[in-house]
């Protein structure tokens, strides 16, 4: 079967004022390509200015690339405008960070979930609450917790509430723009459970973006380097984990703290 | 070796808007000798960042320090005058927020804000101000310590900025740091520059450091000493590698446990469950009688939601605070 997502050849360049008014231009996207099976997980690793956050924007269809192609279920997003655009737009979800910022802290749980389908305006009232409840139970949120604020949610609570938000269209792909990194160790195993039995029930899609490469290890098939706009580095997780050919997937790697004490105790002197 | 640092039944409390009390530390004890680090591992809500705080009584208004005594370099700073505790902060005892970009004045230059720091505990000349700035900012910089003295804390990355945060720290040849959380915005390589950054300081000025962390594989390799934090009471203190190669507290097992290991053991169950501690923290404004981690605890036995457990000694330098070691 064709992959869900094939990116080829992806170039984004932000035009920049520089000195004495001259415009500069910054490649943020050097020509990437790579693809994604269907029901599969690809980790994008990298330092911060990479371009694993522009990839992600190109790819939900919030930016647009300067030039190459984004294949996503057959269809040509960069060809795409208006009406297209936004029947493409809700198959492709993102989880940002911190849910602190990316939820209305004054909504409440049942507005944060709902607003997407409200948006797209198909369900009727009772339908949409409905709907809100079916995806409060896939995420664990108790259903009395229905009408509290996202404020008064904890911090692994808020996340569970931002995936319920971001499946309420039923997407095929969900980028996880390090969705786990502002997360607490004991509440990221519980997250990370989550996106497995939700990723084998709905078959997802995950594009995993994250600073973490234990984690790329546990969750993605294959993991993804980026530097400066390229993609050094691509293949099985094990593979690039274990023998990682490119200087700059070594040096992530030697910089990943490890929490096996001996394992890390003869390395750092 | 008498202790640098000794922190003595610390009880911190919040005060809601209701007006309620809410425990944060419920009865710390610890200590740090000269040129030690001790890592403090606990996730959020568990008062890791109210110990740093409180050290330096920079806690805020709402916050009242119920009990307790800081001792450091023999005063205690929980009843130290203004004009002595000015000496105390940020001279002989420094402290590194998580944020460093919220941590530096936004429109001052880099050397001026540095330079700042000396004038305030020191009386040199204007000449010798600049010297020392620039021979501080040379041990944070090895290549371009002239450029960012005269950058903006925005010219700066997150790595650059929290740099700059470690010269201000060591400006007065501290014996103590405290640092929150000091890496957490910052990227795996720039996070370990700075970690190394820290341990060739301590050897070179023999620091004391007390480094504050929710992520327990930051402590390997660089704590001597572990303190682990649940819910504003310590559940474990021991030498590093008795607390992260064996915990001995469940919650400790439990947290450690439920880490990926894809890194040192090739994972041959991708996607597996991960173990997880089930449940949350407990909400310390309505805690029951037992002990505190009892609801998620594996272990638990009739004995635990009675009454709270005390710390048991074992070996010697391992302390824990659990029924299964005794009463």
């Amino acid at each position: 079967m064709e992959p869900l997502l094939i990116v080829e050849n992806l170039k984004k360049c932000y035009g920049r004022e520089g000195a004495l008014r001259t415009r500069k231009e910054v490649a943020a996207l050097q020509g990437v390509s790579f693809s994604i099976s269907r029901a599969s997980t690809l980790a994008l690793v990298g330092e911060s200015g990479s371009g694993k956050s522009t990839l992600a924007f190109c790819i939900a269809c919030l930016e647009r690339p300067t030039s190459g192609s984004i294949k996503f279920n057959g269809n040509e997003l960069t060809a795409l405008d208006g009406e297209q655009l936004r029947e493409v737009r809700p198959q492709i979800q993102l989880v940002f960070q911190d849910p602190a910022r990316s939820l209305n802290p004054r909504f409440s749980a049942l507005e944060v979930v709902s607003e997407p389908l409200l948006v797209q305006g198909h369900l009727s009232k009772r339908e949409r609450e409905d709907r809100a409840h079916t995806l409060f139970a896939q995420v664990g949120i108790p259903k009395e917790k229905a009408l509290q604020r996202a404020e008064e949610f904890s911090g692994g609570q808020r996340q569970r509430l931002a995936i319920a938000r971001a499946l309420a269209l039923a997407p095929k792909l969900l980028i996880l723009d390090e969705a786990l990194s502002a997360l607490d160790c004991s509440v990221q195993a519980q997250i990370a459970n989550l996106l497995v039995e939700l990723q084998s029930s709905l078959g997802l899609t995950y594009l995993f973006i994250t600073h973490d490469f234990a984690m790329a290890g546990h969750l993605a098939e294959e993991i993804a380097v980026m530097e400066q706009g390229n993609l050094v580095e691509l293949g099985a997780a094990e593979k690039v984990l274990q023998s990682p050919e490119h200087e700059i997937t070594r040096r992530l790697l030697a910089a990943t703290p490890r929490w096996s004490f001996a394992a890390h105790a003869a390395k750092v002197v | 070796m008498t202790p640098l640092l000794q922190v003595q039944d610390l009880h911190v409390a919040y005060t809601s808007r209701a007006g309620k009390k809410i425990p944060a530390l419920d009865g710390v004890s610890f200590d740090v000798r000269p040129g030690e680090t001790l890592g403090i591992l606990g996730e959020s809500g568990s008062g890791k960042s109210t110990i740093a705080s409180a050290l330096l009584r920079l806690l805020p208004r709402n916050a009242e320090i119920q009990k307790g005594v800081v001792l450091f370099e023999g005063q205690n700073i929980l009843a130290a005058e203004p004009r002595s505790l000015e000496r105390v902060r940020g001279a002989r005892l420094a402290l590194i927020f998580q944020e460093p970009s919220l941590a530096l004045h936004p429109t001052i230059r880099i050397g001026d804000q540095v330079q700042d720091v000396l004038a305030a505990h020191q009386s040199l000349s204007r000449g010798a101000l600049k010297e020392k700035t620039g021979q501080l900012l040379r041990e944070v910089f090895p290549v371009d310590a002239e450029i960012i003295a005269d950058s903006y804390p925005h010219q700066l990355s997150g790595g650059q900025q929290q740099r700059v945060m470690i010269a201000q720290a060591i400006a007065c040849w501290p014996s103590l740091i405290v640092a929150d959380e000091p890496t957490a915005s910052l990227d795996p390589t720039t996070q370990q520059d700075i970690l190394s950054l820290f341990k060739t300081l301590q050897t070179k000025l023999n620091l004391s450091l007390i480094l504050i962390t929710h992520n327990p594989a930051l402590l390997a390799g660089l704590a001597d000493r572990v303190l682990v934090l649940y819910a504003g009471e310590i559940a474990e203190i021991g030498p590093a590698e008795k607390v992260l190669a064996s915990p001995q507290h469940p919650y400790t097992r439990a947290l450690l446990q439920s880490m990926p290991r894809g890194l040192d053991e090739p994972d041959q169950e991708r996607k597996s469950q991960l173990p997880i501690i089930p449940g949350e923290a407990p909400n310390l404004a309505s805690l029951a009688n037992g002990c505190r981690f009892e609801p998620r605890c594996a272990d638990r036995m009739e004995l635990c939601f009675k009454r709270e457990p005390k710390a048991v000694v074992l070996n010697g330098t391992h302390q824990v605070a659990c029924f299964k070691y005794g009463e």
